[in-house]
């Protein structure tokens, strides 16, 4: 599973980070900042965290796409 | 006092918990009528996938209408008036004017700005302990710790200088004194917005570290005076009453629970997901802003016409057996939900971050502090209040 974040639709409330803070971080004006670059996958010990911030995110700015 | 029976359904609660006609409209036909505290008629939506729906669909769901907070037969304001009331209130705009204004203000509530802040809340909350211990016992929580201590943090996001710190929390508690009569209300909130102006002006000369100082040197006059007055405002009104109704019921409930009150206490890798358990259980805010639709929707199979409005009951979303098992039971050892305490959407609440943190800092350090703590008075003594945007206590008497 890969993670891609549109980071225009973000409103920065920081639920991934504190969802999936190995996969999601803030930058300094709040939005969202992957660091997992969004062609590779996501560490399978992580993937059940950045699944609940995917489905968690209030804004709908991530997706989680299966390939 | 407001008669029982006008109470709408959504906000009215027994002890802890929503209504039980509540849970049967959400087990039911999903949404019913209801009348607005404004007196409008609405459409409550009270389950969760369809809450989420609502609130993530700003599109279809406007919060900038603002027939959905004026009374059929009141006096139209004027447009200008309007305005005036909501410049810098972020609940009541749509995109792109929402974005603009929440993209200016989400650098100052994120995980690292938290992080810097955490020692000045911890000071807080041990100073207020302080305070209540001094004082001695019995105490009321309420007056004594739930409510100075968002107050205080909220002087501290704001730059409210130290000298001006006790009036500004004499100020505060009074506007949020809902025996208060009209005019006296009015009054108070206009001393209020003036004492934002002054802080406002004093940022213009001289920005500091605090959100009004941070915003001056970051977008100048892209932003106006009236504007940073209607963010501190929204800022105390969404920051203060809602934390502090959250410590004053969240320490009840633990009072109610005291096997789960002791993992609070004395495992601090039990407290963020208790913080989250108390946040769905409680659901303190009924509702959010009510929303607009702006063309003819379908919610759970009812038709809802453009131009009408929908009120979302948070807590009965926050109990749908759809969200978690065995919803109404408080079980601070459950996986954190997805709930919809803060919101969802793009209006989802942008203190959240900064309320999560002064709830993991002032459950466990209340507890700490007395280990003893318990009851002043029977448990049917204790007042919840009866009609009120937030839910909570009147009083939380305690002994140790």
């Amino acid at each position: 599973m890969r993670i891609v974040a549109e980071r225009d639709r973000c409103i920065g409330a920081g639920n991934c980070v504190m969802t999936a803070p190995e996969v999601f971080d803030q930058d300094d004006d709040g939005l969202v900042a992957p660091l997992v670059d969004e062609a590779d996958p996501v560490d399978p010990a992580s993937l059940a965290a950045a699944r609940r911030a995917v489905e968690r995110c209030p804004a709908t700015a991530l997706r989680a796409v299966e390939d | 006092m407001t008669e029982v029976s006008e109470i709408p359904l959504h906000m009215r609660r027994a002890q802890f918990d929503p209504i039980s006609e509540l849970g049967e409209i959400r087990d039911g036909a999903g949404v019913c009528p209801v009348v607005t505290p404004f007196g409008v008629p609405a459409h409550l939506v009270s389950r969760y996938d369809d809450v989420r729906e609502v609130l993530s669909d700003s599109a279809r769901f406007s919060t900038a209408d603002r027939r959905a907070l004026t009374p059929p037969d009141a006096t139209e304001l004027t447009e200008q008036e309007y305005a005036r009331a909501r410049v810098g209130n972020l609940l009541s705009y749509d995109p792109p004017e929402h974005t603009r204004l929440r993209r200016m203000l989400t650098p100052e509530f994120t995980m690292r700005r938290m992080r810097a802040l955490e020692p000045r809340i911890v000071e807080i909350v041990d100073a207020a302990l302080d305070d209540v211990e001094r004082a001695g016992k019995p105490a009321d929580l309420v007056s004594t710790f739930a409510l100075p201590v968002p107050s205080l943090v909220i002087c501290e996001l704001l730059g409210v200088p130290y000298a001006d710190r006790a009036d500004f929390q004499r100020r505060t508690v009074d506007q949020l004194d809902a025996s208060h009569p009209p005019q006296r209300r009015l009054a108070l909130q206009q001393a209020s917005r003036a004492y934002m102006a002054t802080l406002v002006a004093r940022a213009r000369r001289d920005p500091g570290e605090d959100i009004l100082g941070l915003l001056v040197r970051e977008h100048g006059e892209d932003i106006s005076a009236e504007e940073l007055v209607g963010i501190a405002s929204l800022l105390l009104l969404a920051g203060h009453e809602t934390t502090a109704n959250m410590l004053g019921l969240g320490t009840l409930a633990l009072l109610r629970h005291p096997d789960q009150l002791a993992r609070v206490r004395d495992d601090p890798a039990s407290v963020e997901p208790a913080v989250e358990e108390l946040l769905r259980w409680l659901s303190i805010v009924h509702t959010g802003i009510p929303r607009t639709a702006t063309t003819e929707v379908t919610i759970a199979g009812s038709t809802i016409a453009a131009g009408e409005h929908v009120v979302l009951a948070l807590p009965g979303a926050n109990r749908d057996p759809a969200l978690v098992d065995d919803p109404d039971r408080l079980d601070i050892t459950r996986e954190p939900t997805g709930h919809v305490a803060f919101g969802h959407g793009l209006h989802h609440c942008l203190g959240a971050p900064l309320a999560r943190l002064e709830l993991r800092i002032a459950y466990p350090a209340l507890l700490r502090r007395f280990p003893g703590l318990a009851l002043a008075v029977p448990y049917e003594q204790i007042a919840f209040r009866p009609y009120s945007v937030i839910h909570g206590l009147q009083a939380l008497p305690v002994t140790w």
